[in-house]
């Protein structure tokens, strides 16, 4: 069955659907990462956003159900060049394709998608529509598209009630999940931490009743200022002298909550080749990423650059002075990409106090 | 970190000449490293025994020295020029093993020259199986059960302890050489002590064989500040068993879930950082196809081929970022050529898919064993790109010119499944085809899988190509069908055959119907960023990136396609300095080529690169959308060559020599023509189509006669024929492969072999020098020892070398370069070969005499006059030295192989000896060449009974130097007979000890052998010749070539040899 992907300037790329049969509509974006789809599929901060993988051929492996970061896809549509049913692997359980209906998204493969790429590099992140509709109406599309923005993503996107992933004895972690990653959890779990995970839009006073030894905000979806809420709650963790780490839209709540501001990149970083470097240890780290909106104009006296994105010079990481709270924009956390960054969650540990059991 | 201050002057050790598993990439890294020190300001001396690479140019390098890649030479070099530092690492193991011994005796601290890059604590700790496999297990990275032995005892007892089959590495050597699989103990008593032989020090590594599991490879870059990312993953179509340079190898791996690659990846790195590698390095794991268990095969910490195909998979330039760092630099301080903003600490993001596969020298060596195991067998690679794994391969397939368009091979076709279950088992350079035919015939992916044990994956794409063969087989050619023939990469040509239409009328319906190729850039972040270097690759079902706008005349060089046995590197070096030379007069430059390893198809070399097949399909689209102002085809050897007639048909401009005067001179008949007008003689030829034909012509003019196929490089199929049972022979391994041309029997005329290369402006001719071969004709003259300038030839003799080649050039009304072989035989000069072209000497004779061959040819086909060029015409001065150009061989590498010289070409490379006489030059090269030369010993001589008489001469004066002579049954009697003291040896038929066990034992220190018939392998002489090369004593099968090894021999006794620096010729 043919595919039509309509996108916010008028352009319309005609392709075979993919996955479900239904309509999406969409934010269109890029990410370059050459594995790891079953991970971007169910990666929360996707949400709303059809995902264009510029790597050629998907499904080369297949799914595997453990490889999931959260309960679910979340991304509106899946975008690819080629894909193959042909899934080898020896942890295969489904094909793409299965995967995709068995969440109801739909996809479209057999689309130029260096060339959607491009365009979206030149003109920036924009609204599209998949339908498998030949009658569709273009200027309608069109005309809704433009006005399409992802609302409420943090509320759609976090758990309804608390989940503790136990290590009896061990450091006690909160996890904020605004759209968390399993293998936030996993990493730090893995650790010996005996880890909560709260709702988005728990109290800083319920939290901070539980006693946690450090507070990790996750990463997660849609426009950090829309979380008003959740920024004044973390305002008062931050008051706390309860260490914290912050990933992705963690640390841009963590920034918006202590006077600083983000602003929207013309495309994003969606990948798993950016090299970050740590500034107070001189190195570079390819880190794996996934985030449209930047800190930006950030207070000296709050807050200092502990990363720096070697592309463009954007800001990667933020220490808070006199705080035990340092927090990334990256994904330490990896899945897919780079491991490299890892030792941060030592970090973490090594801010509550050190190892314990160890 | 900016460049290190302190760095001033740099010495790069190059890897020598080509021979198996150490090809051109070096020259590719070397060149690029090379530009990248003198664009920071550091002044560079080289030294290469290579003349044919780019590298030993003075505009790459401020020093350069042709020499003897030997400790002794570096020493003196290092004397000389006074470097503070030297990079080891971009010269191939040939390179790093020369470093390690200078460290390791102390030289380099004594002269204060520092190591740059990878310390040798580190090479050490990478090179040596032992350390490295402790350096592993400190930081939990699993090996394969092995052990280092240095005896055969102790192989033996080690693989009865874990179990056969059991891989054999020796320790230093390159392209594993003398490795191997061994089954059993009768197969390992074979291996493990040849490897034992061949080893630097000694050993050998005996490992528990892992066969069957995937390859995986990462090229990594670590800088001195610890950062480190992985450049390209790769992943071998064939699973572990086959050495990687044998391998099909795609890029980026493909069956690997992002938890097994992350896995693999992360491993690489804590291994870089655990050697502390500053520079490039590359790291090659085995993964059970069937858990996350995987071992660390291998790393190279080192430039390697490995890093050439990555750097060319992905834009980034590995070898220049590993010299940066080199210098101190930083990767977040070294800027992204290709993106122009961008930094080198990034990983390369790829949006299409890279294949590699192997040019094997079997269409050569018909008689060599194709097993593929641990010992590389490859001579060059071919590389393609494209968005599907379908496409990607069969542009590749097709890049091989070995007339194979499609996977579906007629050898096959007849084969039913029992017979193809059975071939199967083979694990050769045809597997593909077996493969691509087993699935044509029903047998299961599943099936092959279980026999092959390559991934499902790659079947079932494999699968997906000849399916789709048989729809078109079948079904009506409709648009889509052809967009999506065209999508997996199918020739016009093989859809045409499918379908029942000629090629023209398929590109007539793709140009009806639209279906374009649409050209893509390789930019190393798959789109993210906008790239401002043009390199492109053809896909279909795209939207086209080419931007053919110019404010300039454009001109397409054509480049030479994958290395082989008779188009080497030296077709590499002329098409890129044919690049230089346009970009230089103002014209846009377009390359298209298809080698990943060479420094042609670098993205900074020309104004643009389309990295693509040499087939006139491939190119005529590249055509449609450049339209440019001419192409010029005689750079790139027979490749380019026999693109002149499609290009022609496509209306381009061939600039130079006209397309029809290239046909009178390869066309016999035409050429009797032109020498006939020239009144110039050659031997007496005919041209013939049928074994039946041949027979006639051989016996009218008379034995003993040249048989050879018409367009062919190095002598491809030429043999000399005796008698007619010789020619029924020959004709049948010619008639193997598909004649499209007639084949040619020619007399056989014995005299000095003398060679021209000259440039011709239409009126006037220059010719740098001319060149002697130390072998009399009947060897081809890329096998021959060549002296420039010649040595033996009178006055006469020169001039009428001059005279011919000038009216041959004017008769042919040459524009560029021609190439000429004569015999001056005793009564006169013969002319044997014309080439209207570029050859293979042109490197080192522009080197040698500073006349800038290849640039003078390119100004005078776009209309100058060599009056103007500043460089005279007619035979330049001699130079003050001489230069001898020496033969290399990969002989150990290809299990039989016949080692006799004739007219088929047989040698993967060469080197050069330069000094102020003769006898010292000839020296150089020997050594150069990696000879060892016995300054006394034993030396068996087996001739045959026309050379006997000549032999005596030879044999008395090596007996007189102090050699001990050894001979079989007849030579021995007639040495004896001519007062030569001669120890009798018994033939293999006289029973043991015989010939074979003498060598075997280590009896003999030089062997000299005349081949009495071709390709019969039975024959005691070619066991004579390869029990030789496996003892790797030394054999000569000319008796030319004997004596000049005593000319060498003695020089050896003369003192101190010189250097040159070829800069301040």
């Amino acid at each position: 069955m043919k595919a039509y992907l309509i996108l916010a300037d008028g352009s319309v790329y005609t392709g075979d659907s993919l996955g479900a049969n239904r309509d999406a509509v969409m934010e269109v974006v890029f990410n370059t990462s050459m594995t790891g789809y079953t991970e971007v599929l169910t990666d929360p901060s996707y949400y709303g956003q059809g995902v264009i993988m510029t790597y050629p051929i998907e499904g080369n492996y297949g799914v595997n159900y453990q490889d999931m970061e959260s309960r679910r896809i979340w991304v509106s549509s899946f975008i690819v060049r080629e894909y193959t049913a042909l899934a080898s692997n020896f942890r295969n359980e489904a094909t793409l394709d299965e995967f995709l209906r068995r969440y109801d998204v739909p996809a479209i493969s057999g689309v130029d998608t260096r060339a959607i790429t491009k365009k979206i590099r030149e003109q920036g992140t924009m609204g599209g529509y998949l339908t498998t509709n030949p009658d569709y109406n273009k200027e309608e599309i069109v005309d809704m598209l433009r006005g399409y923005t992802i609302k409420d993503a943090v509320k759609a996107v976090t758990r309804g009630g608390k989940t503790r992933l136990k290590n009896e004895g061990g450091y006690k972690v909160a996890l904020l999940d605004v759209g968390a990653k399993d293998n936030i959890a996993d990493s730090l779990h893995r650790r010996g931490l005996d880890v909560t995970i709260y709702p988005a839009l728990t109290s800083a006073e319920e939290i901070l009743a539980d006693k946690p030894d450090g507070i990790m905000i996750s990463n997660g979806p849609g426009d950090p200022t829309d979380c008003v809420e959740v920024i004044a709650n973390i305002k008062k963790l931050y008051d706390s002298d309860v260490p914290i780490f912050g990933i992705c839209l963690g640390h841009q709540l963590m920034a918006l909550a202590t006077g600083a501001s983000t602003e929207k990149l013309k495309y994003g970083h969606r990948g798993a080749n950016h090299p970050v470097k740590d500034l107070a240890l001189g190195r570079v780290y390819i880190t794996s990423q996934n985030h449209g909106y930047v800190v930006s104009k950030i207070n000296g006296d709050v807050a200092e650059i502990s990363h720096v994105n070697v592309n463009d010079g954007t800001v990667e990481g933020l220490r808070y002075k006199g705080k035990n709270i340092f927090t990334v924009q990256f994904h330490p956390e990896a899945c897919p990409g780079p491991q490299d960054t890892e030792y941060l969650f030592d970090e973490f540990i090594e801010m509550m106090g050190g190892k314990k059991n160890a | 970190m900016p460049k290190s201050p302190d760095i001033k002057k740099v010495l790069v050790i190059g890897s020598g000449p080509i021979i198996i598993g150490q090809a051109a990439e070096f020259d590719y890294a070397g060149t690029q490293a090379c530009r990248s020190l003198k664009d920071d300001g550091v002044e560079v001396v080289l030294i290469n025994s290579n003349p044919a690479t780019i590298m030993t140019d003075k505009d790459i390098a401020d020093k350069v020295y042709i020499e003897p890649l030997t400790t002794e030479t570096v020493e003196k070099v290092i004397m000389a020029e006074k470097p503070d530092s030297i990079l080891p690492t971009l010269g191939g193991q040939t390179g790093l093993n020369l470093a390690m011994e200078l460290a390791e005796a102390g030289f380099l601290k004594e002269h204060n020259v520092k190591l740059l890059g990878t310390s040798s604590e580190t090479i050490k700790m990478a090179e040596d199986r032992q350390s490295f496999k402790d350096a592993m297990l400190s930081i939990g990275q699993p090996c394969i059960a092995s052990k280092v032995v240095e005896t055969y005892a102790d192989a033996l007892a080690f693989a009865k302890e874990i179990g056969f089959p059991v891989i054999v590495r020796p320790a230093y050597t390159l392209g594993g050489t003398g490795g191997g699989i061994a089954e059993n103990e009768e197969e390992l008593a074979q291996i493990a002590p040849h490897g034992l032989r061949l080893s630097r020090v000694g050993q050998v590594l005996i490992e528990k064989c892992i066969a069957g599991w995937k390859e995986i490879e990462f090229e990594v870059i670590r800088d001195g500040a610890g950062s480190c990312i992985t450049v390209c993953s790769m992943e071998n179509l064939d699973p572990v068993g086959v050495h990687t340079g044998d391998s099909i190898v795609v890029a980026p791996a493909q069956t690997l879930a992002d938890k097994e690659y992350q896995m693999l990846r992360t491993a690489a790195l804590k291994i870089i950082n655990k050697l502390k590698v500053e520079g490039g390095c590359n790291v090659q794991f085995a993964l059970e196809p069937n858990s996350f268990e995987y071992a660390v095969i291998e790393v190279n910490p080192r430039v390697s081929r490995s890093s050439a195909l990555a750097s060319k998979a992905t834009g980034y330039p590995i070898a220049k970022v590993a010299a940066k760092i080199a210098l101190g630099y930083h990767l977040d301080e070294i800027k992204n050529a290709v993106t122009g903003k961008t930094f080198a600490c990034f990983e390369p993001a790829l949006d299409y898919i890279v294949a590699k596969i192997p040019k094997w020298p079997f269409d050569k060596f018909v008689t060599a064993e194709r097993k593929l195991g641990t010992q590389m067998k490859a001579t060059g690679e071919v590389m393609s790109i494209n968005p599907t794994f379908e496409g990607a391969l069969m542009k590749a397939v097709r890049s091989l010119e070995l007339n194979i368009y499609s996977l579906d091979l007629p050898a096959y076709r007849d084969m039913d499944a029992d017979a193809l279950r059975q071939e199967l088992k083979k694990v050769d350079d045809m597997r593909l085809f077996v493969v691509a035919q087993s699935l044509k015939k029903g047998i299961s992916v599943d099936e092959i899988n279980e026999i092959t044990k390559i991934d499902k994956w790659f079947l079932g794409k494999i699968d997906n190509i000849m399916k789709l063969e048989e729809t078109l087989r079948t079904g009506e050619l409709t648009p889509e069908l052809l967009e999506k023939a065209k999508i997996y990469g199918f020739y016009d040509k093989v859809i045409g055959d499918l379908v029942g239409k000629t090629d023209r009328e398929i590109r007539a319906l793709r140009l009806q119907w639209n279906i374009l190729p649409a050209y893509k850039m390789v930019d190393t972040c798959a789109a993210e960023f906008e790239a401002v270097t043009p390199y492109y690759y053809s896909c279909y079902g795209s939207e086209t990136e080419a931007d053919p706008a110019s404010d300039r005349k454009k001109i397409l060089v054509l480049g030479s396609g994958p290395i082989r046995i008779g188009q080497g590197i030296e077709f590499d070096y002329c098409s890129v300095h044919a690049v230089w030379a346009l970009s230089k007069l103002g014209y846009e430059t377009i390359i298209v080529n298809n080698n990943p390893e060479t420094v042609s198809t670098d993205f900074d070399i020309s104004d643009k690169l389309y990295f693509e097949p040499l087939t006139p399909e491939d190119v005529e689209n590249i055509v449609d959308v450049e339209q440019p102002y001419g192409a010029i085809v005689q750079f790139g050897g027979q490749t380019a060559i026999k693109l002149t007639k499609a290009l022609n048909d496509m209306g381009v401009r061939i600039l130079g020599t006209d397309a029809r005067d290239v046909d009178r001179a390869e066309d016999r008949e035409l050429f009797d023509e032109v020498l006939e007008i020239c009144k110039i003689r050659r031997p007496q030829g005919r041209t013939i189509f049928t074994c039946e034909e041949a027979i006639a012509a051989a016996n009218e003019i008379g034995y003993p006669v040249l048989v050879r196929p018409s367009y062919v490089l190095g002598g491809q199929g030429m043999e000399i024929a005796y008698n007619d049972t010789d020619i029924t022979i020959y004709m049948e391994i010619i008639n193997r492969s598909v004649q499209e041309h007639p084949i040619l029997v020619d007399k056989y005329v014995l005299g000095k072999e003398v060679e021209v290369d000259a440039v011709c402006d239409g009126t006037d001719i220059l010719i740098p020098g001319i060149m002697e071969h130390l072998e009399r004709a009947g060897i081809h003259s890329g096998d021959s020892i060549s002296v420039y300038p010649a040595q033996t030839l009178t006055q006469e003799e020169k001039d009428t070398i001059i005279r011919f080649t000038k009216s041959l050039a004017t008769e042919l009304n040459v524009v560029g370069l021609i190439n000429i072989q004569f015999i001056v035989a005793s009564d006169g000069v013969y002319v044997i070969e014309v080439n209207p072209r570029s050859s293979r000497t042109v490197p080192y004779i522009s080197k040698v005499t500073n006349v800038p061959i290849v640039a003078l040819a390119i100004r005078c086909m776009l209309g100058e006059r060599l009056k103007d060029l500043g460089y005279g015409v007619g035979l330049h001065p001699e130079a003050d030295y001489v230069a001898v150009k020496m033969p290399v061989f990969s002989f150990e590498k290809l299990h039989d192989v016949d080692t006799a010289l004739g007219p088929e070409m047989k040698s993967t490379g060469e080197v050069l000896g330069i000094a102020p006489t003769f006898h010292e030059a000839l020296y150089k090269s020997f050594i150069a060449s990696g000879f060892v030369i016995p300054e006394r010993g034993n030396m068996l001589i087996t001739v045959r009974d026309t050379d006997k008489e000549e032999v005596c001469r030879l044999a008395k004066d090596f007996d007189d130097y102090g050699f001990g002579i050894y001979a079989t049954g007849g030579t021995c009697e007639y040495l004896r007979k001519n007062g030569i003291h001669a120890r009798r040896v018994n033939k293999i038929a006289e029973g043991a000890p015989d010939i074979l066990d003498f060598i075997s034992a280590g009896g003999v220190d030089l062997v000299v052998n005349t081949p009495t018939r071709g390709r019969q392998h039975n024959r005691d002489g070619f066991k004579i010749r390869r029990t030789s090369v496996e003892r790797s004593v030394p054999c000569m099968t000319s008796l030319d070539t004997a004596r000049a090894l005593l000319t060498a021999i003695k020089q050896k006794d003369e003192g101190e040899l010189g250097i040159v620096d070829i800069s301040t010729i």
